[in-house]
Order: C-alpha cells, then sequence, then structure tokens
C-alpha cells in the first residue's frame, strides 16, 4: 500500500521550512541579533570592571550609576523631553489624522500624508543638521537655550510614529458611529467627546507610547539639537564610549532596555486589542 | 366604502412633506442623480414604505429626512416647518441603521440613554424611560451588557429603543432587517408593527424586499431610478400597478401584448395578434387606445378545459411544484408566453400535463391595461 505515503506527499503544503538551510539561517539570524544585547546585559552585572571578562554576579555597576549625578540629570531630562515631546507630538498628530480622514477627500491630500510622514524619509542626519543651522540662529537671536530645543525637536520627530496608529484606529471606525451621535442630538462637539474620542483612545495610547520610546532613545538629532550641559541618557552614553568603557553603561543600558521593552510590549497589546474591537 | 373614506380624512396630519426634491451627487460629467424631483406626503402614524431596487434612491430620501444629506433642490418640511437646513442634531427625527450603529463602548441602557442625555433631560427622567424603553424591547435584562455581547436580533431591538427613547416624530428605519436571518426576521417584521402601534410614532421604513413592504406597511412608495413610482396602500398597489415596472416589481405579473377594440362603460375589450379576444377592467385615469400591455396577475388566470366559451385557446408548455401551489407555463396561439398559478390540492395532481390543450380565462376585473 503505497497511498498513505502519496497521500501525506500530496498533503504537504509548501512551506519554506523546507527548503534547505532557512531555518539555520533564521538561527544565526537571532543569534547574531541578540547575543551582543545578551553579553551586555550579562556584563552588566559583572562584579570586575571588565566587559570583557567576568568575575562574578554584582549589582556595583547599577549602583554607581545610579549614584552618579550626571546619570542622574541625564535621566530625569530623557525623560522630561520624552514626556513633553510624546504629548505634543500625540496631540499634534490626533489633530492630523482626524484632519486627513473625518473630511471629505480634498486636494493635496496625498501631499499631507507625505508631508506629516517625513520624519520616516528624510535622513535623521540630514534634519539634525536643519535643525542644528535653525536653531542656532534662533539661540543667537533669543539667548534662549533651555530645553525647549530639544523638546520642539522631538515633538517634530515624533509625529509621524504617533500618527500611525491613531489614523488606522480612526479608519477602522464606522463612520455611521458618528452619525448615529449626530442623529441622536450630538452636536459635533459632543459626537466628537462622547464617541469619536472614547473609541480613538487606545489609539492615541498607543500612538504616545511609541512616541516616548523613539524620544527616549534618540541620539543623533539631541547629539546636534542640545546646548552644553544638556546631554539625555542616550548622549552622556555616547560621551562615555568615547572615553573608558566600564559596565556602568551596560546597566544604563540594560535598564534603558527594559523600559523599552515595557513600553513596546504595552504598545503592541494596546494594537491587538484594537483589532479585536474592530471586528 | 364611505365609512373607510371617512377614518381617512379624519387622519390626514402630515407629518412629512417631501416638495419637489431632488439630490445630485458630484458635478460635471461624473454628476449622478440619486433623487429627481420627488414629493410625497407622509401622514402622521402611518407605517410608510420607501420600497425600490438598490440604487433608486430611497435611502437617499432618508438620509435626507435625517438631515445627513442635503438636497440639492427642493425642500423637506416636517410638520409644516421646513427644516431642510438644519443638521440632524437639531430635527425630532431619530434613525435605526442598518448597521444598527451600536456604540462599542457603552453598555446597552448607555446606548438607550444617549439621545436623552444629549437633549439635557433630568436624570430621573432619562432613568424612566430607559427602563421603559428596554421593556418595550424586551432587554431589560441585558442593560449592563456590552453590545458585542449580545445577538444581532438583540443588537437589533438595542437600535430600536435608542432610536425610540427621545419620543421622536419621526423614525427612520433604514432596511433593519436585512442583516437578520429569515426567522428573525419574521418576528421583528411583527415585532415592528407592534413598536410602531404602541408608541403611536410615524414609521417612514426603508426596504427592498417587497413581501416586507406588503405585509407591514399602511402606504408604499415604489421607487426607480431617482423618482417615485406610485404611492398606495399595499392592495392599491399590488392590485392597481401604475405602470409596468410597478406591476413586475412587486409580485409576478404576465403581460400581454393586445388592441383595443372596444371600450365600454366599465370594461374594454382586447385582441390578441392571434385573433382571439378578451375583457380587461378599464383604466379610470386615461382613455385607452391602439396598442396596449394587459396585465394579470398569474393566480387569476384560470385554467379550463379546451374549448370552453370565453377562453383563449393555449397549451401547457411546463409545469413547476412550488409546495403550496404550481405554476403552469401556458402559451397562447399567437405564441405569447403566461403563467397561471394553481394552488395545489390532493388528487389534482394529474390535471393538465404539459402537452395539453386548455382554455385560458381571467375575471374581467383582474385584468388590467397599463398606461403607456
Amino acid at each position: 500500500m503505497a497511498e498513505p505515503a502519496a497521500q501525506a506527499r500530496r498533503g504537504r503544503r509548501f512551506s519554506v521550512k523546507n527548503l534547505p538551510g532557512v531555518t539555520g539561517m533564521a538561527m544565526l539570524c537571532f543569534v547574531l541579533l541578540y547575543a551582543p544585547i545578551v553579553t551586555l546585559v550579562t556584563y552588566s552585572f559583572n562584579a570586575g570592571e571588565s566587559i570583557a571578562l567576568w568575575e562574578g554576579f554584582s549589582w556595583r555597576w547599577y549602583a554607581a550609576a545610579w549614584e552618579n549625578d550626571t546619570v542622574q540629570e541625564a535621566a530625569v531630562r530623557s525623560f522630561v523631553v520624552a514626556l513633553f515631546a510624546s504629548a505634543i507630538s500625540t496631540t499634534l498628530a490626533t489633530m492630523a489624522a482626524l484632519g486627513t480622514t473625518r473630511t471629505g477627500p480634498f486636494p493635496g491630500r496625498t501631499a499631507i500624508y507625505v508631508l506629516i510622514n517625513q520624519p520616516l524619509m528624510v535622513p535623521e542626519i540630514v534634519t539634525a543638521v536643519a535643525l542644528l543651522i535653525f536653531f542656532a540662529s534662533i539661540k543667537v537671536a533669543t539667548g534662549y537655550s533651555g530645553l525647549a530645543y530639544l523638546i520642539a525637536a522631538h515633538s517634530a520627530f515624533c509625529v509621524p510614529f504617533a500618527y500611525l496608529p491613531i489614523r488606522a484606529r480612526l479608519e477602522g471606525m464606522d463612520p455611521t458611529l458618528e452619525l448615529a451621535a449626530a442623529d441622536l442630538y450630538a452636536s459635533d462637539w459632543m459626537a466628537f467627546s462622547r464617541v469619536t474620542l472614547p473609541l480613538l483612545t487606545p489609539g492615541i495610547v498607543a500612538g504616545a507610547m511609541l512616541a516616548f520610546v523613539i524620544s527616549l532613545d534618540d541620539v543623533v538629532i539631541t547629539e546636534f539639537v542640545k546646548s552644553a550641559g544638556q546631554d539625555t541618557l542616550p548622549t552622556y552614553m555616547l560621551g562615555q564610549l568615547r572615553r573608558a568603557i566600564s559596565p556602568e553603561v551596560n546597566a544604563i543600558s540594560t535598564a534603558l532596555l527594559a523600559i523599552t521593552v515595557v513600553l513596546l510590549t504595552a504598545f503592541f497589546l494596546l494594537s491587538r486589542k484594537r483589532r479585536v474591537d474592530g471586528e | 366604502m364611505s365609512e373607510a373614506a371617512t377614518v381617512d380624512t379624519a387622519n390626514t396630519t402630515t407629518a412629512v412633506d417631501i416638495r419637489g426634491v431632488s439630490k445630485i451627487f458630484g458635478a460635471g460629467s461624473d454628476a449622478f442623480t440619486a433623487l429627481d424631483d420627488v414629493s410625497v406626503a407622509i401622514r402622521e402614524n402611518e407605517f410608510f414604505t420607501l420600497l425600490g431596487p438598490s440604487g433608486c434612491g430611497k435611502t437617499t430620501l432618508l438620509r435626507l429626512i435625517a438631515g445627513f444629506e442635503h438636497a440639492t433642490r427642493g425642500t423637506v418640511l416636517l410638520y409644516g416647518e421646513d427644516i431642510s437646513d438644519q443638521p440632524p442634531y437639531e430635527r425630532p427625527v431619530n434613525t435605526v441603521f442598518q448597521s444598527y450603529a451600536l456604540f462599542p463602548h457603552l453598555t446597552v441602557a448607555q446606548n438607550v440613554s444617549f439621545g436623552l442625555e444629549m437633549l439635557g433631560r433630568e436624570k430621573s427622567e432619562i432613568r424612566e424611560a430607559v427602563d421603559r424603553m428596554l421593556k418595550l424591547v424586551r432587554m431589560e435584562p441585558m442593560r449592563n451588557r456590552r453590545t458585542e455581547q449580545i445577538s444581532g436580533g438583540q443588537q437589533q431591538r438595542v437600535a430600536l429603543a435608542r432610536a425610540l427613547a427621545p419620543r421622536p416624530k419621526v423614525l427612520l428605519l433604514d432596511e433593519p432587517l436585512s442583516a437578520l436571518d429569515l426567522k428573525l426576521r419574521k418576528e421583528m417584521q411583527g415585532e415592528l408593527k407592534r413598536l410602531q402601534h404602541e408608541t403611536g410614532i410615524t414609521f417612514i421604513f426603508v426596504t427592498h424586499d417587497q413581501e416586507e413592504a406588503l405585509t407591514m406597511s399602511d402606504r408604499v412608495a415604489v421607487m426607480n431610478e431617482g423618482r417615485i413610482l406610485q404611492v398606495g396602500s399595499p392592495r392599491e398597489i399590488y392590485d392597481r400597478p401604475g405602470d409596468r415596472f410597478v406591476a413586475s416589481f412587486i409580485g409576478e405579473m404576465n403581460f400581454l401584448v393586445s388592441k383595443i377594440e372596444s371600450v365600454e362603460s366599465d370594461r374594454v375589450r382586447v385582441v390578441f395578434p392571434g385573433g382571439a379576444a378578451a375583457f380587461a377592467e378599464r383604466p379610470k385615469d386615461f382613455e385607452p387606445a391602439g396598442e396596449v400591455t394587459l396585465a394579470v396577475r398569474p393566480e387569476y388566470v384560470r385554467i379550463e378545459n379546451a374549448g370552453t366559451p370565453d377562453t383563449l385557446p393555449a397549451t401547457v408548455t411546463e409545469k413547476v411544484y412550488f409546495g403550496t401551489d404550481t405554476h403552469y407555463h401556458l402559451r397562447l396561439h399567437d405564441g405569447a408566453e403566461l403563467v397561471s398559478r394553481l394552488q395545489n390540492a390532493r388528487g389534482r395532481e394529474d390535471t393538465h400535463p404539459v402537452g395539453d390543450r386548455v382554455g385560458v380565462r381571467w375575471a374581467t376585473g383582474s385584468a388590467q391595461i397599463l398606461k403607456g
């Protein structure tokens, strides 16, 4: 009876797993991606001063980073900038998303999509240089050199990251719901605040978290825009690497990694809930 | 008859008056006329149905009354007041949407109270109205459920309760039963009639389902290509269709080409191309002449034995069994085809087999000459 074998062959659907070497290549990719991170995290717990020679487990570098005033200041600055930038960019992104989904088609709508998403397409270094030159002249003119420049720059490049999940949520929303609200005596503002906004909230929260993480991680634009003594955590770490490397940088990196992973996981969970809602 | 007429005149307060309304979407060469000079008066407290195939403009007309669209020309009056320029939230008119459009972030009870809250009613009044509405649609036990946790039929009831709670002057229903399966649909048809009766609110109901229109409505407006072709009671629409479209859209109809031979006081005599003659009712609103179309429903076509006096000679070409009745496809000797529908009865299975020569006749009053 050769039949079962023939059936098995027929029944086996195409799968990339059956191609030779695909599984091995995938494993290799994961190793290349994660081995450096695993090493980084491991040596952040090293008792010794080396980032390559294991001398036993210790929290000493976390303690050192925690007690380092410069690190503390940079961390606070990073969070302040990220908080303001995500709040501002999410507000702008929400308005942009409403403007591009809750109006009839108008000439130049595609151009507006492109303009909103510009930071995703223009090389970051170009934006950074442009901002450096632009802000330099403002600094000269006004004499102000505070955090506002960093917040403004971060707000700008965070807009598309906040915009995408909010727009996706708006597009998935049944427009009849807003008609129903209007039919039930809700003015435009009441329909927005009682129906559109509550349904949009998961999208807004997801957008804000994405913007927060993007701002928190930024190096290039921050490095160009910051005034003297305005290091954020990433630019502080960059500065440290130019000198002697100690596991303190590993410890800071690991902490930053942990925060990012937590926020992105929350973002993912919110996005998934959106799809369930949409059904 | 005179009594019915009295009742009719006693209740002629017009709830919604559509006057010369046109709606054109787009402009230039892309322009599409969804409504073409439509005028109709909908009476207070009636169950009024807009019936027509998809794209006939019935939903556009409903949206114009709700305020979701604005007329290109013409006016919409609500109890004599011109509401053409009012936004939806200022019109005392509520809608039951085809997709129900329940608010997914609110509970059943919160959905029902939404309109009253927007109107700024007292909390105690809202609570009372919500309780009453939920009781009316038998959804009380589900009041704290999320709308995605209830079935399609239940969502339908909540949508009705939500739209009725603010006590609108007119309730608009946009194909509300089309998403339900057959059994539930039948159930909801009865439910809608009951609700209309109990609330005394004018219902304007949009459907493409002729059976729904006939069974539920006080009056029906048949629409096609942006125009209202005929307005009347279900019986008038069915028995006296105004034109060929109405005749063929509602129920089944035989159309026979013939020539007017003579016009008598209450009937006309027509001759078919084959030479056979028959009678039809004399039209009341026009004078028939020349070549005309005679229309007769299949259930009014009787089959007799060949050679019976005053029958048209015909041949049975096909028999189709439908359970309750059988459709006999017949061919007249001039080649014209028509269908006769006979109710089935035990012992009658073998009458008039295919190929049988028979005589066909109908009562004069059941055949009609169509205009145009």
